[in-house]
């Protein structure tokens, strides 16, 4: 995601007073004012959430609810397929899943979490794809669908092996949540929504909350001594962990869920010989390499030695050869496993093969063996 | 003789040789440190040449040579554990000394109290 021109205000979330309170260092990200991190640091902030508890505002992403001017919860679903290669008709209510919306070649215009709730679609967007989501929904959806954007909604994500403990001091309700549900609870008394998922590969919960509440929520959680605000920079190292696709670095409009090695996230009953095989957008590029392959993919890389290999480093078979064969799109220094880590894409055969792979790094090349994702293994509450 | 750069570079300068390493104010503005690439002794810089890399978790920055000259020690305790930069960085943290070619180049440098004015008006973490 850019940083909005510097002629342009940057937005606020509902949290602002209260990062600029805790020492927050305040960044521009997608047309925002975000805490890249707080007087912690990024390194301490990343391995509190792997042991404890730490709350993050993630009120600059995009969150939208879509009804069927039928009423009917099914419908909506139905319209939503249209979309996304994933199964919405099939999703409970009272679930998530993670969801992919797809352009014509079949790559990625946004990654989302979809969530249902009687008769109502929940939608959580990419801050920097917000604007654009929504005008395309409209586009899509409108003759059938009711879309509202719920920009004085604010979301926190509570994530860590302790925001069990730290979220159901406010909620005790929240504890028979599994992995992926999604609950409507009182918290201060308003009306809010839960679900039992979030970005880092731990266990935890993203809460959506009124606007005009939600310093309130996040100060009521941080009374737990466990609880600490997290900013943008652990949340970055974290997902990286945890081998998760970040939107306009492993994810674009030029990369296909097959390139992204997203396969689980698309149902069979969407797939070729499912019962809503296809009618998404890109599908017979989509059904085709989900049978047959795509030409590259993302893989998971540990760079020997203690060098931090980033976003842009171009990659190579060997130490001396001058073919490329994919880019790093993701890269840094994992706090947890005390090394640097790396995500990117390679030709298809050198997935395959599990070969090493040398990146350049300022005129030397650097081996890294291929890894397994996640990095770190989640701890998610199934 | 203590000579501070704009790009927050210190340089301890003893004869003709100078110490070189990140300020306060840098290793602040960086974050936590987690690699540091030095130069090889014996590689020899202009003044304003990046001569070490500096990783935090966030990003990769240069740290430029504030004088032209060679390279004669690195800090090898710097490179086995990085977060020194972080919690001595004009002690322990120290990157490089080298031998100065030309003293004059010292003259453009700052003193510690026109550093101190720079930083005071510059955006704090």
């Amino acid at each position: 995601m850019t940083a909005a021109p510097t002629d342009t205000p940057l937005k606020r979330t509902p949290l602002h007073g209260l990062h600029v309170e805790l020492d927050a260092r305040m960044v521009p990200f997608a047309g925002y004012a975000m805490p890249v991190q707080y007087a912690n640091g990024i390194l301490k902030e990343h391995l509190h959430v792997r042991v404890a508890a730490g709350l993050f505002d993630v009120s600059h992403m995009g969150q939208f609810e879509i009804r069927s001017r039928s009423k009917r919860g099914d419908d909506a679903a139905r319209e939503l397929e249209s979309v996304v290669p994933m199964d919405i008709l099939g999703l409970a209510s009272g679930r998530q899943r993670y969801a992919l919306l797809t352009n014509e070649q079949g790559g990625v215009r946004d990654d989302l979490m979809i969530a249902r709730l009687g008769d109502r679609l929940l939608i959580v967007a990419n801050a920097g794809c917000k604007d654009a989501d929504e005008i395309y929904l409209r586009e899509m959806l409108s003759k059938h669908c009711e879309i509202d954007r719920l920009d004085d909604w604010a979301l926190l994500a509570l994530q860590g092996p302790l925001a069990e403990v730290v979220l159901t001091a406010l909620v005790p309700d929240v504890r028979s949540m599994r992995f992926m549900d999604v609950r409507a609870v009182k918290l201060l008394g308003a009306d809010c929504i839960v679900s039992r998922s979030g970005y880092t590969g731990e266990d935890g919960f993203e809460i959506s909350v009124p606007a005009a509440i939600a310093e309130a929520v996040a100060r009521s959680l941080l009374k737990h001594p466990q609880a600490e605000m997290i900013g943008l920079g652990a949340r970055d190292s974290l997902r990286l962990e945890a081998g998760l696709c970040l939107y306009g670095s492993d994810l674009d409009p030029d990369t296909t869920p097959v390139e992204a090695a997203l396969e689980w996230s698309i149902q069979a009953c969407r797939r070729s010989g499912g019962g809503r095989a296809g009618g998404f957008p890109g599908a017979k590029t989509i059904l085709d390499q989900l049978v047959h392959g795509a030409p590259r993919r993302r893989v998971g890389l540990r760079p020997e030695g203690r060098a931090p290999v980033r976003h842009g480093a171009r990659l190579f078979r060997d130490r001396s050869s001058s073919d490329e064969i994919g880019i790093v799109t993701s890269g840094g220094f994992g706090p947890s496993i005390n090394a640097p880590v790396a995500m990117g894409y390679v030709m298809a055969s050198i997935a395959a093969s599990g070969a090493p792979i040398y990146a350049e790094l300022r005129g030397e090349r650097v081996a890294m063996q291929q890894s397994k994702l996640p990095f770190v293994a989640s701890n998610y509450k199934r | 003789m203590l000579k501070f750069t704009s790009d927050h570079e210190w340089i301890l300068v003893e004869n003709d040789s100078a110490t070189v390493g990140i300020t306060q104010y840098a290793q602040e503005q960086l974050g936590d440190v987690v690699f540091v690439d030095l130069p090889k002794s014996g590689a020899s810089f202009e003044a304003g040449a990046a001569a070490v890399v500096v990783e935090s978790v966030k990003a990769a920055s240069d740290v430029y040579s504030p004088i032209t000259g060679e390279i004669v020690d690195v800090n090898q305790e710097v490179a086995d554990n990085p977060s020194l930069v972080n919690s001595d960085p004009m002690g322990k943290g120290w990157l490089f000394k080298m031998k100065i070619a030309d003293q004059s180049q010292l003259d453009k440098l700052m003193d510690e109290q026109a550093y101190r004015a720079l930083i005071a008006g510059a955006p704090h973490a």
